[in-house]
């Protein structure tokens, strides 16, 4: 072999590098799950016309308009649920649907518009 | 090579056959051969048992040249990439845990990335960043020790 073969590894099973890599884990992973840890919970996202349009939490209640090629559609986020509250389209689909649930998704075609909760909702699995 | 070769794919099978909680996520015994094998006949043969365990675990789970096998040789890559660095990390610092380590976390990372890029564009992986890579270390270091109780028992 072309590799310098290393003489058998010391008794440590834990040098002190691997503690610094192990340690630099726990923080990077604190970090990232501290630094979004709001984040996480309940996610709407907005599209239209197929391209991602706006992501919102579910957390503060508010109205999104929406410009689609119609006109404006309403968003809207109250009690950490979401609906389309109001829509352009000529029969209203998307709007009678109501809230949506967690992981599903409401469409107005006429429009455009997609949302969709993705409050933990898995769309694929697969292995 | 293929006794090595072999013994990794047989732990990418059984592997398969564990049913676990969370997609994405698996112990990766495979990667202790990896290892294993590093540490006894260099990086070189590591790439070749690791190329074949990527290739041939695929074609008899199969996922040849799904996006699945794509996801493991983009793993097995950027960790091969990364021990042949770190094997030349100085020894009495850095043992299996740390390379075992340090591979998980470039495995994870690769995926992640071609998943972004490629697979899922329109979905913000970030939300599961911490999670995979928590997931990376605990295996990374189950691995590790596996693989320095093997390489100190004889």
């Amino acid at each position: 072999m072309s590799e310098p073969s290393p003489a058998s590894p010391s008794r440590l099973p834990l040098r002190p590098g691997d503690w610094i890599v192990l340690l630099c884990g726990c923080a990077m992973v604190a970090m990232l799950a501290w630094h979004q840890a709001d984040s996480l919970e309940g996610r709407v996202i907005i599209r239209v016309d197929g391209r991602v349009y706006q992501e919102a939490g579910l957390r503060l209640n508010r109205i999104i308009e929406v410009p689609g090629p119609l006109g404006v559609s309403h968003v809207e986020i109250h009690g950490g649920r979401v609906r389309i509250a109001d829509d352009p389209g000529p029969r209203q689909r998307c709007v009678r649907q109501g809230w949506i649930p967690p992981g599903g998704q409401a469409i107005c075609l006429p429009n455009r518009i997609s949302v969709e909760n993705a409050a933990a909702g898995y769309d694929t699995l697969s292995y | 090579m293929a006794g090595l070769a072999a013994a990794a794919i047989g732990l990418t099978l059984a592997e398969a056959a564990i049913p676990l909680p969370i997609p994405g996520v698996k112990p990766g015994l495979a990667n202790i051969v990896t290892l294993l094998v590093l540490y006894r006949y260099g990086w070189r043969m590591a790439a070749w048992v690791a190329g074949l365990r990527v290739v041939a675990g695929a074609l008899a789970l199969g996922q040849f040249l799904t996006p699945a096998f794509v996801l493991s040789l983009s793993g097995g890559l950027a960790s091969l990439l990364v021990l042949a660095w770190a094997i030349h990390l100085p020894q009495r610092w850095f043992g299996p845990v740390g390379l075992s380590v340090l591979a998980a976390g470039a495995h994870i990372v690769a995926q992640l990335l071609v998943v972004d890029l490629w697979l899922l564009p329109d979905i913000r992986l970030t939300a599961v960043l911490p999670l995979f890579l928590g997931a990376a270390l605990v295996t990374g270091l189950a691995n590790g020790l596996i693989s320095h109780h093997l390489l100190t028992r004889r």
